[in-house]
Order: C-alpha cells, then sequence, then structure tokens
C-alpha cells in the first residue's frame, strides 16, 4: 500500500479503501511540512501543471495553486474566461496544445459532468477532478475526510449529516463515497426537490427533517444553495428555506450534545447556515481550508509518485 | 538468499557504547542536538541517545528527519513512504549530530541535508552510522564517526536489523539478493 491504484484522480468512486487511507496519511506530513517555517519541499521540482478552470473558483484554485507552490512544481494556469474556448476550441484541442508544451499533470474544473473522464481517457498526463459539474468534486470530499477525522478519529460508525441542495452538489456525491468507503454512517437532509431520486441506493439514509437529523449526527456537514445550477424553483423563497433547513443558533441549543459544523464553501450566509454557527468554535470551516493545501498536496505526490506499468 | 551475520547482539551492544563515549569526548553538550535520519536510524539515534544520557547524565535535545520528500530518486524506481519529522527544538546555530544505520551511497543523506536546511542553519553537522559501505559511494559524503567498516559488492545487501520484540536480538547482516 505504498501507492495509488489509477494514475488520475476523477473521482471517490474509483479509488479503493487503501487509495484514501494513503492519501490521508500523507496529507499529515504535508500538513507538518506547510506549518514549519519554510513551507516549501523541492519534490515535484520537475513537474509542470496546468491548472485549467472552465468554471469560476477561488478557493479551489488557490488552494491547488498553493499546494503545487509547496512542492516546488511549475505551474500555468489557465481560465476559460480569457482564453480561445470563447472562439469555440474544443475541449480535447485546447488540452491538446497545451500538452504538446510538455505538461506533465492537468487540474480541472469544468461545468460538463464527466469531463476529466473524457480527458483521461483521451491524453497521457495525470489529470486531477478539481470539480465537473454536479458530478464529483474528489479533493474536497478527501479534506473534508481528513477534517473529520483529525477531529474525531476514525470515521467508521460515526454518523455524518450532509445538509442542503444534494441534487447540484458534487460535493455531496464525492463525500458520500468517500464516507461510505471509510465505514461512516451518512444521512441527506433537504427539501424532497433537492434529493435525487434512488440516492438510498448508495446506501444512504434520506432525511427531510432537519432537527431530528442534527439530533443524530456526530457532524453536519451544511451544503451551499447552488443558485447558479437551478433553472427551475425548487423551493418557494430563500426565506423559507432558511426558515425550514438553516443551521442556526436556536436549532444547535436544543441539542443534547455538540456537534462538529462543516461547510465547502463558499457560504451564503443566513441561507443554509447562520453566522453565528458558521463562526462558532464548533465550526471547522478553516481548518477544511487549511487541510485542503495539504491533502491536495498528497494527491499530486502520490499521482506523480505513481509508477508506469 | 544466504545471510551472514556481520555483528550480532553483542557486538552492536558494544559498537554502540563505544560510538556513545567518542560522542561524549567530541562534543558541547550545550549546544548539540541529535536528529536520527527515518525509518531505522531514528532506532540507532534512540539507543546512542539514551546511552549519553546513562553515562554522562545529558539529555540531549533529540529529532526525527524523514528525507521522503527531498529524495533525487524520487520517480525512479521504488515508491515512497513518508514518515513523520519531528524536530521540537531550533536547529539555527547548534551543532546537529545525524545518525543513520548504514551509509551506503551518500544519496539518503544528502537529502537529510537539504531536508534540515528548511529548518535553519546548523552550526555543523556530523553524521554517525553503525555501518560504512565505504566502496559504494556516489556522492561526496564521509561519515564522523563509524561503527564498523563494510567493502562489499553491489549485489549485497547489508542491513541492520533491529530486534522488535525480546524474542529478537538485534544484528548486523549480508543479504545476497539472488539475480
Amino acid at each position: 500500500m505504498s501507492q495509488l491504484s489509477s494514475k488520475h484522480v476523477i473521482g471517490i468512486e474509483h479509488l479503493t479503501v487503501d487509495d484514501i487511507q494513503l492519501i490521508l496519511q500523507t496529507a499529515t506530513q504535508f500538513k507538518a511540512i506547510i506549518n514549519r517555517p519554510i513551507k516549501k519541499v523541492p519534490t515535484l521540482r520537475d513537474i509542470t501543471i496546468a491548472n485549467l478552470f472552465f468554471e469560476n473558483s477561488t478557493r479551489t484554485r488557490i488552494s491547488f495553486e498553493l499546494a503545487q507552490k509547496r512542492l516546488s512544481a511549475d505551474i500555468i494556469n489557465f481560465s476559460s474566461s480569457s482564453s480561445s474556448v470563447k472562439k469555440g476550441e474544443t475541449l480535447l484541442d485546447t488540452v491538446n496544445n497545451i500538452l504538446s508544451m510538455k505538461v506533465d499533470m492537468i487540474v480541472m474544473r469544468h461545468a460538463s459532468p464527466g469531463a476529466a473522464h473524457y480527458l483521461s481517457e483521451r491524453i497521457d498526463a495525470h489529470i486531477v477532478n478539481a470539480g465537473d459539474g454536479t458530478h464529483e468534486h474528489p479533493t474536497q470530499a478527501l479534506l473534508d475526510a481528513y477534517s473529520m477525522q483529525e477531529k474525531m478519529g476514525d470515521l467508521k460508525g460515526k454518523k455524518i449529516a450532509i445538509i442542503g441542495d444534494i441534487m447540484h452538489s458534487r460535493v455531496a456525491l464525492s463525500n458520500i463515497f468517500c464516507l461510505k468507503k471509510l465505514g461512516a454512517d451518512v444521512t441527506l437532509c433537504g427539501p424532497s426537490t433537492l434529493i435525487p431520486k434512488h440516492i438510498e441506493k448508495l446506501g444512504v439514509h434520506i432525511s427531510h427533517n432537519i432537527d431530528e437529523t442534527l439530533q443524530w449526527c456526530d457532524v453536519a456537514n451544511v451544503l451551499r444553495i447552488q443558485l447558479e445550477r437551478q433553472n427551475t424553483k425548487y423551493f418557494p423563497s430563500l426565506r423559507e428555506y432558511a426558515l425550514y433547513f438553516g443551521v442556526n443558533k436556536q436549532r444547535l441549543e436544543k441539542l443534547k450534545r455538540e456537534i462538529v459544523i462543516m461547510h465547502p464553501g463558499p457560504i451564503n450566509r443566513g441561507v443554509e447556515i447562520t453566522s453565528d454557527v458558521a463562526d462558532s468554535v464548533h465550526s471547522i470551516i478553516l481548518d477544511q481550508v487549511e487541510n485542503g493545501v495539504a491533502v491536495r498536496m498528497a494527491v499530486m505526490y502520490l499521482l506523480v509518485n505513481k509508477q508506469q506499468d | 538468499m544466504s545471510d551472514t551475520i556481520l555483528l550480532n547482539g553483542n557486538q552492536i551492544q558494544l559498537t554502540i557504547e563505544r560510538l556513545s563515549r567518542e560522542v561524549i569526548e567530541s562534543i558541547n553538550f550545550q549546544n548539540t542536538v541529535i536528529i536520527g535520519v527515518q525509518p531505522r536510524g531514528v532506532l540507532l539515534a534512540e539507543k546512542v541517545h539514551q546511552k549519553i544520557l546513562e553515562l554522562t547524565g545529558n539529555d540531549i535535545p533529540f529529532g526525527k528527519i524523514d528525507t521522503t520528500f527531498h529524495r533525487d530518486d524520487f520517480r525512479r524506481g521504488k515508491s515512497l513512504n513518508a514518515k513523520v519529522t519531528e524536530i521540537d527544538f531550533h536547529i539555527e546555530e547548534k551543532n546537529v549530530l545525524l545518525i543513520d544505520d548504514v551509509l551506503y551511497t551518500g544519496r539518503t543523506i544528502r537529502a537529510a541535508m537539504d531536508a534540515l536546511l528548511s529548518f535553519g542553519r546548523p552550526l555543523k553537522i556530523e553524521l554517525l552510522v553503525l555501518i560504512d559501505r565505504r566502496f559504494n559511494r556516489e556522492l561526496p559524503i564521509q561519515p564522523d564517526f563509524v561503527g564498523d567498516v563494510v567493502d562489499t559488492i553491489e549485489k549485497v545487501d547489508v542491513e541492520v536489523q533491529w530486534a522488535m520484540n525480546d524474542n529478537e536480538t538485534n544484528k548486523v547482516v549480508f543479504i545476497k539478493e539472488n539475480n
């Protein structure tokens, strides 16, 4: 168990339990490194990585970029708004042009589910999926799992609630795969319009009652309402959503014990979570961000370390 | 595969004691730290640290360093699993006694020195090893304290096998690889 089973990280669905454990263990060493006075190691100094962001991102892009710099990789950044994609170039053409300049790894975010998988079948470089539409966001799930483990140890048997817009969330899907593989018990909670049909086949519980769910769980991972992906009305108003599904102080004060609060960001303050909860001592939202750099370092390090067959 | 024992448990014990006395003779206790190279150098370093404590009562600051992310053979063969680096003290302007079990090509020690420098600028780095395979060096690195010298051809592995429980004994062995 010293290398990954795949040369790409497209989704958690295709990683083995050993892969996930190896990434989380390696991330621990990288977290130590990014907390040193000299936060950098020379490991990937001969590797060139292209960050292709066809969709907007702040946290993930900065996190990947920092992780690459801490590993001493050379990086090029690309965002679709300022590129030839606007002139009608296809994804494969864009990527092949970049690869012909000798790039070893592609980190890509794209609005179409399956975009990373499509590329992985056609090109030779390592691919890291940084979010493909509503499909998967594997590094977010890994950093969430890392943050939970850091806070409460082994996740086997732990009760994790994922609350909010499950339907449009790639974070939810990756989290479900990751947490189930690590042996956690998962409940999805949200209005029935935002929970996909048949998702219970993944081995999760479904709830539409936020108070019961909060009472049950050890960790509440609260997701953002993705207004940009919602082209019909899934609930009457944001105010009504906040009333029935928002995580707020009054709800948490009714619980018998303290629970850990997570959110992948960006937060719609006052909608899915109130400021007093997001900024409270039970929230590990900023730890998630810090751990993101360490986990992404581990993923890229292990991909490069993967032997060619 | 045939193993030949080079040093048995008693001999290792004596060698560690001699090395510790040599270290005691030459170092300044106020300004010295001991750092073991992961994974197996740490086991030797613990024993030397313990022996110096027994002999002099000086509890020298003790740390561990992992070389994985600084190696030059990354992606050139074996895959590498990182171990813990633990240095809870400043090494700036200190004498660092770096300890590893076997000195072979010198590449691990080069990586260890590189890793060490990201913690600060030590005054001096000295190297203590149990076994020096002196004819296989690929870098200009020489030890300051040597337990035993071994001259071998490259096909032979020299391994320090530390006892992990009371039923085992420490030993240094030659392992001839079947090619």
